[in-house]
């Protein structure tokens, strides 16, 4: 492995990479410095963590975290922000509960812009224009063609937006525990979502769907066809190595442990599930 | 079994609010900060206490990631004492969705306490004994607003608590435990009072939730807690 080759090509995508790492000297004084002390065989493994070191808590990495959360609250600010100005849509007793997700999601998206600004960054600009809420990659005839004229459409595609959220912020945390106010405020973003998808769940239950609990069973679906990803893995019971099925002889059930838990989901993942609904 | 539902006088109310006081500079740390200060300035050595002993100062929840876990432990415990109470004696007038709902949720906070339990192992504080004096068990009002007040506080305490881990793998656990609380928050609102999921008195203008710091959080549930929590050790950014 020719070190100087690895360098250059990584400037070629990273123009930046030698003020990460001390100019191009000091890169690769760190990477002649590791080939000297280490057996040629784990040099890949050396190399991907001082790659982690050098991209993954830095600004840019933060900036590129947030614009990702920033893409699924405006998927869902422009949802409701249409839902709640149709007419006749949601149920009259509910408009209200409807409102205040969407003047939630409305302030995500100003916080996280800001949040961006502020670390130097360029949020992406997104409007409903971006999005095909029927799930048809901008044919407006996808599975949920009925999302804005039948209420239980709506309801499922809500919950399947909140239920993806709550898991994308918590996969993402992680990527933020360098900067401890951007911590707090996607911590405080992600409980909210949480509590909407609580509140959507609920409704969805009294309107027939009984197995749909305000918690997630399983990795049960709550009768939403083609949302398998969605809740693909809630299904653990295992947590950082202990099994909470009947823990320390409690009767705790499987689907009481998996309830107890909500799971993350990587990028990757969430990418895949939005993917339909973004023209 | 309804026992307490008089107003307290103003002399029992100005104990309380002593009470309130003397937890309250308990658990912001104050207490330990002057233990410190006294045993650096006499230089004492060789008696620096184990992170989790039971010392003076209360049940010491330690310092680092098992401090906060600790802290986490501290929370769950009560919960989960709080809703087996629940389901031991409903209140008249409970709903079958209502016991379901409760029973879901105690299995939950049990599940969450004997996780921290087994996952701190020898570094776990002991069984806290609880004050649900100022619960009445027996009447749906008082049962639900306390579930709702457990609820929000867990989730800003979880939400407050994030930044003060180090390992991403606690980190992530937490995540995992405090949508869950949210969801219990969402649902008992719910049940209060219809579409108060996430009103502005726990969600800001800026959509969003609670983050309370750990002085903060015990200083609440101190109400609920005989014993005595030590938290001048929790780190503190």
């Amino acid at each position: 492995m020719n070190l100087h080759n690895v360098i250059t090509e990584i400037e070629k995508v990273d123009p930046e990479v030698y003020d990460r790492l001390d100019g191009r000297r000091g890169a690769l004084k760190q990477f002649s410095g590791i080939a000297g002390k280490v057996a040629l065989a784990s040099l890949p493994l050396m190399l991907s963590s001082l790659f982690k070191k050098t991209y993954g808590q830095s600004t840019s990495s933060i900036v590129n975290v947030l614009n990702f959360a920033l893409t699924l609250e405006y998927l869902e600010s422009e949802f409701y922000k249409k839902g709640v100005g149709t007419p006749g849509l949601i149920a009259n007793a509910d408009i209200a509960g409807f409102t205040v997700i969407r003047d939630h999601e409305v302030a995500h998206v100003a916080v996280l812009r800001q949040t961006i600004m502020q670390l130097g960054g360029t949020p992406v600009s997104l409007t409903g224009a971006n999005f095909d809420y029927t799930a048809g990659n901008g044919s407006m005839n996808g599975p949920y063609a009925t999302v804005f004229s039948n209420y239980d459409t709506f309801l499922a595609v809500s919950q399947a937006f909140e239920d993806t959220g709550v898991r994308a912020y918590k996969g993402q945390a992680g990527n933020l525990i360098s900067n401890n106010d951007v911590l707090t405020a996607a911590l405080q973003i992600h409980s909210v979502e949480a509590r909407h998808a609580s509140y959507v769940r609920h409704l969805r239950q009294a309107r027939g769907v009984t197995a749909n609990k305000p918690w997630i069973t399983g990795n049960n679906a709550g009768g939403i066809p083609g949302v398998e990803a969605v809740y693909a893995g809630e299904e653990n019971t295992s947590q950082a190595g202990v099994q909470i099925t009947g823990i320390n002889g409690t009767s705790i059930s499987a689907n009481a442990a998996s309830e107890a838990f909500d799971e993350p989901l990587t990028q990757a993942q969430v990418t895949s599930i939005v993917d339909p609904f973004i023209v | 079994m309804n026992r307490k539902s008089k107003e307290p006088s103003f002399g029992e109310e100005l104990a309380q609010s002593q009470v309130s006081r003397r937890k309250f500079l308990h658990f912001s740390g104050l207490a330990g900060v002057s233990v410190l200060a006294i045993g650096s300035m006499t230089g004492i050595q060789g008696c620096k206490k184990d992170d989790t002993t039971n010392n003076n100062d209360g049940i010491n929840l330690g310092s680092g990631d098992v401090g906060i876990l600790n802290y986490a432990y501290a929370l769950e415990q009560l919960e989960a004492a709080f809703y087996t109470q629940v389901i031991q004696s409903q209140y008249s007038g409970i709903t079958a969705a209502e016991t379901s709902y409760l029973t879901d949720i105690r299995d939950h906070e049990i599940a969450h306490r004997e996780f921290f339990k087994t996952a701190l192992g020898t570094k776990a504080i002991q069984a806290l004994e609880v004050d649900f004096s100022s619960i009445n068990f027996g009447t749906r009002a008082s049962v639900l607003a306390t579930a709702k007040a457990f609820e929000d506080l867990g989730v800003s305490a979880y939400n407050g608590a994030g930044k003060l881990l180090t390992d991403a793998n606690y980190l992530l656990v937490a995540g995992k435990i405090v949508s869950v609380e949210a969801r219990h928050a969402a649902l008992i609102r719910e049940l209060l009072s219809p579409n108060s999921f996430a009103a502005n008195d726990v969600v800001d203008a800026n959509g969003l939730d609670k983050a309370r710091t750990p002085g903060e959080v015990l200083s609440i549930a101190g109400t609920y807690l005989k014993s005595k929590l030590n938290a001048s050790n929790l780190p503190t950014s």
